[in-house]
């Protein structure tokens, strides 16, 4: 068996171990993409809003 | 003092008069027990062994039934905010809605229990626990879920939140009163888990008003 | 200090400045600490190569108490101060615990599998894990059950405070529980003189777990400020509307 092989066998716990890893990246990923996303949403409609309060005041007499 | 024997005999004459309330929790209660040996089938070893334990948990999805409306109808019609205007204090005000509440669905449910101590195969002994235990343990259910019950006042989907909110809260007071069962069942000593019950009882008789009358007051603003 | 915890602009500069920090110091912490835990430390004389799986699962199961401790202690402010500040801290924390609640579960479940030989156990610290993500799971539901954002937000925030009460009398009673209904867990640590070969990538992932939740915690609390601006602006709008059809 090579080193690569057995490594990822994990003693015969690879089953087990690997997954554990690779969910607490996609949960922790998740997480982190999901807010990230939800603030540059929040930052453009705030942006798209002053955007257009200020042009009503512009046209307002 | 007056004023709050006031509420309780206001809330217990309205309990009454719509009545249905009490005979619903404890049918709930009966009902729920019984299909058990449906379920598990009608082994009357493993009835008795499961019996402290089925009859604990119906009692608190029984008395979740008509938490519910422990503030609803005040809060719809507006006397409960008449209620926060008096020169009551909130608390003591909620302690005695809890308390008509616990007389009119609570103490029902204790009467019924012996009943399903003797449907469960539980035996006499085991039937005397369930009742005391049941009779300290319905009031911090009572309590704690009037915490529940003012703070999805006016929410979307309350009853079935007040259930997410609440019964998790419940779990500790369920243990001990089934420990305390079990136990004496078993013939072990059962006063440790009946001081656990005891002292839950009365930290949630200190605590929860406080965090109900508070909650109250948030619905109010 | 003060000032910051008041004042929405300035914390938004503050989080602006501590962000690109928080994210570095987390991805230098989580890439070292996954490199330690996977390659360095050695193998559990007793559970071999699968206490590799503790380096993900113990500081996850820490976070998911810190949360709620955090999410309390914020609730509580927000009540005692009416600061909209700290009902965000709070908000902000609540689905970030949750998550890593629901991970301390799942890595557990498969820590379990292979040392119980089944899935799940109804071992002490697993059953309060499972009650604590309910826990989370009412705060966020009645935290947007209500029409009006405010009731809702001090509503949780009352639950939250009731909860932080409540946990360790959770905690304590399904331990005595578990004590009563089956014999001690294999999956025992042997307390503090774990090898510090463990323990040096363990604190290190807790450290950036800590790290990546202070990070996260700051994107949606600016999330949360800009909805509440857009929301001030709005109701402005209308407002205004109303003014000039007269």
């Amino acid at each position: 068996m090579s080193a690569l092989e057995s490594f990822l066998a994990m003693g015969g716990y690879g089953a087990f171990v690997w997954p554990s890893y690779l969910l607490s990246l996609l949960v922790l990923g998740g997480v982190l993409v999901t807010s990230r996303r939800a603030r540059r949403r929040s930052e453009q409609a705030l942006a798209a809003l002053r955007e257009q309060t200020s042009r009503i005041r512009r046209h307002a007499p | 003092m007056r004023g709050l024997a006031a509420i309780v005999r206001r809330d217990l004459r309205l309990a009454l008069r719509q009545g249905m309330d009490s005979v619903m929790v404890v049918a709930f209660f009966v009902l729920a027990t019984m299909l058990f040996p449906f379920g598990v089938g009608p082994d009357a070893n493993l009835l008795a062994r499961i019996g402290a334990g089925v009859g604990w948990v119906a009692a608190l999805l029984a008395s979740l039934l008509a938490l519910e409306r422990l503030f609803q109808a005040d809060y719809e019609d507006g006397s409960l905010e008449l209620l926060a205007l008096s020169p009551l204090p909130l608390e003591g005000i909620v302690l005695a809605k809890v308390g008509a509440h616990w007389l009119t669905t609570g103490l029902p449910l204790i009467v019924a229990s012996p009943l399903i101590a003797l449907l469960m195969n539980v035996g006499a002994e085991g039937c005397g626990a369930l009742v005391l235990t049941l009779l300290i343990g319905t009031t911090t259910l009572s309590l704690i879920g009037a915490v529940g019950a003012a703070l999805t006042l006016g929410a979307r989907r309350g009853g079935v939140l007040l259930s997410l909110l609440v019964l998790p809260l419940y779990i500790p007071t369920l243990i001990f009163g089934v420990g305390t069962v079990a136990a004496v069942i078993d013939g072990f000593p059962a006063w440790a888990n009946v001081m656990m019950l005891a002292a839950i009882a009365v930290g949630a008789l200190a605590l929860c008003p406080w965090a109900a009358a508070a909650a109250l007051r948030q619905a109010l603003e | 200090m003060l000032k910051i915890v008041l004042q929405p602009d300035a914390f938004s500069r503050l989080g602006a400045k501590a962000s690109p920090w928080l994210a570095g110091i987390t991805a230098v912490l989580l890439t070292a600490g996954v490199f330690l835990a996977l390659f360095v430390s050695p193998p559990d004389f007793r559970q071999s190569e699968s206490v590799r799986i503790m380096y993900v699962h113990v500081p996850a199961a820490w976070m998911s108490l810190f949360c709620y401790t955090f999410m309390a202690a914020a609730g509580g402010a927000a009540l005692v101060w009416r600061a909209p500040l700290a009902h965000m801290a709070a908000e902000a924390t609540a689905p970030v615990g949750a998550a890593f609640t629901l991970l301390a579960l799942a890595t557990g479940s498969l820590w379990g599998k292979p040392m119980w030989g089944a899935w799940w156990v109804w071992d002490a610290r697993l059953t309060s894990e499972l009650i604590l993500l309910f826990l989370y799971l009412g705060f966020i539901a009645l935290n947007t059950a209500f029409d009006d954002p405010t009731r809702g937000a001090r509503a949780a925030a009352t639950l939250a405070v009731v909860g932080i009460v409540m946990v360790p009398i959770i905690k304590y009673s399904v331990d005595w529980w578990s004590t009563l209904h089956q014999p001690a867990s294999v999956l025992r640590m042997s307390g503090p003189t774990i090898a510090a070969e463990m323990l040096v990538p363990l604190l290190i992932m807790a450290v950036g777990y800590t790290t990546f939740f202070l990070y996260v915690l700051l994107i949606r609390m600016a999330t949360l400020l800009n909805n509440a601006r857009i929301r001030a602006l709005r109701q402005r709008q209308v407002r205004t509307g109303w003014e000039a059809a007269r």
